[in-house]
Order: structure tokens, then C-alpha cells, then sequence
């Protein structure tokens, strides 16, 4: 067992892990944050990305003893007060979403991307969303989500 | 999955790193950024007795120049190296490949050193170091050694590190006016280089005067294609290029997978080789 500390969502959390626990593991089954989904085995799909110091990272491919000392924001602790962030208006104004699996992996890569750049184009979002797959629905309203979100002018036609 | 249990270890310097290799032997496993190596433990084909994370160690990281060599620490993230000044500067040929590897989220864990290391023929950075002849600073018990790019890659997925060897730095001479390009060929935006080709030229009154072309994926280690660049010495226009892309499939050994055959990789080799060839001399 090797003892870690974590800042997850505001909140401070100590405890023994086995070396092996994933983060993702360490997330949903050891404090209940369920809302950072596991999608695949082979950290291809994106939809456990959670925000690590800072950076996005894909939770499935961090151990919980790579976390120790560092902050991590998931899904969960993008709301404040019950207040949804424009980005996740923007998913559900823009139906970003229709099973809602990829959606938490979807809004960590966007916020990664709009805090490196805060404009970006078509372009730039569906390569910033390059880890991360949707199943289900062909990544056109993911895309105008977000740059409605950047304040883009959504070209409904420029991005199909 | 769950990966199997295994022994953890974060040194905070160099020489104690070394000494946790040293004292496990064969049994211990360097975790970098962990991008490779977990999803291998996820699937229970490595079994560690006891793993090492050099991510803690602050002289593993980050990019310094001395003299006419850029050197760029071995825990260097993808995403630091895609925007170091430095590296754009001086090496742009490996921004831009590093660029192309992967998703954002794998560059921000992923590291250079940890690439090389893995030595696998599909990764972008083995092609791009021997591309850029870099050369490799090791330590082990015994001291420290510095390998060429060109002797680093040894088989498939094994390079020349020993077990208890740690890459320290990634030393990369300067080229100042060079033209460079990698050209990568892939089937999904995220994934692994079907072929990939990775060019460096320097022009000479609108002819070529020499040529570095690499390729990734061409067989079980990255190679040379050596052919190519004789041809391209004196090449003088885009015929001339072309008749020299024609050699680069020439002494590689290609592989069979689901995404291609090996004819199918030489015609890779062949077109990318002209296009990279092209885009560097400035003329595609
Ligand atoms: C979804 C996905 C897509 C990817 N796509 C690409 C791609 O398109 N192109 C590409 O090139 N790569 C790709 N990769 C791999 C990625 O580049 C990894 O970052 C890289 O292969 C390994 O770097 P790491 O720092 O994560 O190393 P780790 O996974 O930590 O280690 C890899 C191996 O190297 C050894 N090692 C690491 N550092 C050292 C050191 N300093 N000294 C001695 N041994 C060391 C480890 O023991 C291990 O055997 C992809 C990975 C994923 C998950
Ligand atoms: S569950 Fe992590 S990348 Fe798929
Ligand atoms: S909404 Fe179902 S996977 Fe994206």
C-alpha cells in the first residue's frame, strides 16, 4: 500500500492505495464519483479524461500513485453552486449528446482546449477532440457545442 | 483491466533511481509518462515486480541548449516539446512530428524519452531521432554512456537500454537551414503511422546537397532509407526527387497487419518519400 493525497473537486483526500489502482479506479470506486465514465481498454476513447494539474489526461492511464500530491477536476466538479458552466449549456442547448457517455471525456478535451485557445475554429475543436469518440452522434453538434461555447460563430454548413 | 500487482518506487533524484534499478534487476519497469506501459500492465503483458516513476525527477525535464546541440530530458512531455521555443527553433522537424502523435490528452503525459525507449517501429519519435541524428545519454551502475540513434533501436520493441538503464537526455545536433517534413499516413486522426516518412534537406543554389530521410514502420526497427538520399544528392527539381523516392522502399523489411501489407507499405514509402522530400525543399 503507498499512502496518497489528492485534491479532487475542492476536496482533500488521503488514503493507502495499491500501487496497481488505476485513477480512474480510485475515482468511481473509492469515492464515488461515478460521473467519470471507463469506455474501453486501450486509453483510446477518451471518455474517462479528467483534468490533471491543470492538463487533461486520460484517468485510465494514470495510477492513482501518479495523482498523489496533484489536483484533479472531473466532471463533476465543473458546476458551481448547482450552475452548469457555458460549456455544458452549450452541450445541452446544442444537443452535444445523445447516449451521453463520451460527454464527460468530450467536456474535459473541450475546456483543455478552449483554456490553450480560447477562439479556435472548425478545425482546431475536431482536432482538439481527437481522443475522444463518440458512438453515437457523428461529432457535428459536439463541434458547433463548443464553439458556441468559444463564442464562435457556429457555420453550420463549413463544419459538415 | 486491472493491471497485476507490483512494487511502486518514486526516486526523486537520478542516482537514486538508478540504485532502485540496480537492486531489482530484471524484475523492475521505468514508468515515464505511462502512455505505453499501462495499457500494456492493463492487459497483463508486462508483470513488473517493481516499478520505478521517474516522473518526479525535476532533471529529467525540460529543454536547455549547449552549444550547437539542443538537449531535451528524457521525461519531457509531448505537449512541452510540440511548443518549446527551442525545439521549434532548432529541431522544428520534431515539434512537428511530435505534433501528430497521438491525442492532446496522451501528449500531456507521454514524454520523448519514454517513445524512444519503447523503441516501437509504429511510434513517430524512433524515425525522427535517427532523422535528426540525435544521440542518447544513458546511466546505468556503471556510469553513464551516450548511444546513437543509429545503434539505439535494436529489434522490435527493444532497444539498446539495459534493464537497469535509465535515458537521461535526448542530445540533438542544430541544423540551421535545413528544410524538414514528416509525412504520416494514418487511418484515424489519433492513431499510429501506417508508414510515415520524416525528411531533412539542405538546399544548395536550387539543388539538394544532402538528404536525412527515415522512415517509421518500414520494419521492426525505424530505418534509413539510405538509397533515397544517395539519389537525392544533385537532385535539381520535383523529376529528379521523384526518381529518388522510387529507392526509399529499398532494404526495409515491412510487416503484415490489418491495416496493410507490405507492398502496400513500399508504395507508402515510395509517395510519402516524395511528398516529405518535396514539402521540405520548399517546392511541394
Ligand atoms: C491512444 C494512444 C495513441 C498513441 N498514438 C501514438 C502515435 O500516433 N505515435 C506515437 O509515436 N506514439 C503514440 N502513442 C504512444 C505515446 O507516444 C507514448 O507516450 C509513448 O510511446 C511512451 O511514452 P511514455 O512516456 O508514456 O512511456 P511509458 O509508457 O511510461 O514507458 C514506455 C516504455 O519505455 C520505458 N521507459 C520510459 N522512460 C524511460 C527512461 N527514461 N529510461 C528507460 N526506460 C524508459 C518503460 O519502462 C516502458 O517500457 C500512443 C499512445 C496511446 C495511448
Ligand atoms: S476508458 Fe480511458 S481512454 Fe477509454
Ligand atoms: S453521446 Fe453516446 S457516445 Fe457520444
Amino acid at each position: 500500500m503507498t499512502h496518497i493525497t489528492v485534491k479532487v473537486d475542492g476536496t482533500t483526500y488521503e488514503d493507502d492505495v495499491e500501487p496497481r489502482l488505476l485513477l480512474v479506479h480510485y475515482l468511481r470506486d473509492r469515492l464515488g464519483l461515478t460521473g467519470t465514465p471507463i469506455g474501453c481498454d486501450t486509453s483510446n476513447c477518451g471518455a474517462c479524461t479528467v483534468e490533471l494539474d491543470g492538463a487533461s489526461a486520460k484517468s485510465c492511464s494514470v495510477l492513482a500513485v501518479q495523482a498523489d500530491g496533484c489536483e484533479v477536476t472531473t466532471v463533476q466538479g465543473l458546476a458551481k453552486d448547482g450552475e452548469w458552466t457555458r460549456l455544458q449549456r452549450a452541450f445541452h442547448e446544442r444537443h452535444a449528446l445523445q447516449c451521453g457517455y463520451c460527454t464527460p471525456g468530450m467536456l474535459m478535451a473541450a475546456r483543455d482546449l478552449l483554456r490553450e485557445n480560447p477562439h479556435p475554429g472548425a478545425e482546431e475543436v475536431r482536432h482538439a477532440l481527437e481522443g475522444n469518440l463518440c458512438r453515437c452522434t457523428g461529432y457535428q453538434n459536439i463541434v458547433h457545442a463548443v464553439l458556441a461555447a468559444a463564442g464562435q460563430q457556429v457555420a453550420e454548413e463549413a463544419t459538415a | 483491466m486491472i493491471p497485476p500487482a507490483f512494487e511502486y518506487t518514486r526516486p526523486g533524484s537520478v542516482d537514486e533511481a538508478v540504485r532502485a534499478l540496480a537492486d531489482a534487476g530484471e524484475e523492475a519497469k521505468v514508468l515515464a509518462g505511462g502512455q505505453s506501459l499501462l495499457p500494456l500492465l492493463r492487459l497483463r503483458l508486462a508483470f513488473p515486480e517493481l516499478v520505478v516513476d521517474v516522473g518526479r525527477i525535476p532533471e529529467l525535464r525540460g529543454v536547455r541548449e549547449d552549444g550547437d546541440t539542443l538537449v531535451i530530458g528524457a521525461m519531457t512531455t509531448h505537449h512541452d516539446v510540440v511548443h518549446d521555443p527551442l525545439v521549434r527553433r532548432h529541431a522544428g522537424l520534431l515539434a512537428q512530428a511530435t505534433a501528430t502523435v497521438a491525442d492532446p490528452a496522451v501528449r500531456h503525459r507521454g514524454t520523448l524519452g519514454g517513445s524512444l525507449a519503447h523503441a516501437d517501429p509504429a511510434g513517430d519519435l524512433p524515425a525522427v531521432a535517427l532523422a535528426l541524428d540525435a544521440a542518447l545519454v544513458v546511466a546505468g551502475p556503471g556510469g553513464r554512456r551516450t548511444v546513437p540513434a543509429r545503434e539505439f533501436f535494436v529489434d522490435y520493441l527493444q532497444s539498446a537500454l539495459a534493464p537497469d538503464e535509465l535515458l537521461l537526455e535526448v542530445r540533438i545536433p542544430k541544423r540551421a537551414g535545413w528544410g524538414f517534413h514528416y509525412e504520416k499516413f494514418h487511418a484515424v486522426a489519433q492513431s499510429w503511422a501506417i508508414v510515415a516518412v520524416a525528411a531533412l534537406v539542405r538546399r544548395d543554389d536550387g539543388h539538394i546537397a544532402e538528404a536525412r530521410v527515415a522512415l517509421t514502420n518500414m520494419g521492426p526497427t525505424p530505418l534509413r532509407a539510405t538509397a533515397a538520399e544517395e539519389a537525392l544528392t544533385g537532385a535539381d527539381g520535383p523529376g529528379a526527387v521523384a526518381r529518388a523516392a522510387e529507392a526509399a522502399a529499398e532494404g526495409t523489411r515491412p510487416s503484415q497487419d490489418l491495416s496493410a501489407s507490405p507492398e502496400y507499405r513500399e508504395h507508402l514509402a515510395r509517395v510519402l518519400t516524395r511528398r516529405a522530400v518535396l514539402t521540405a525543399t520548399g517546392t511541394g
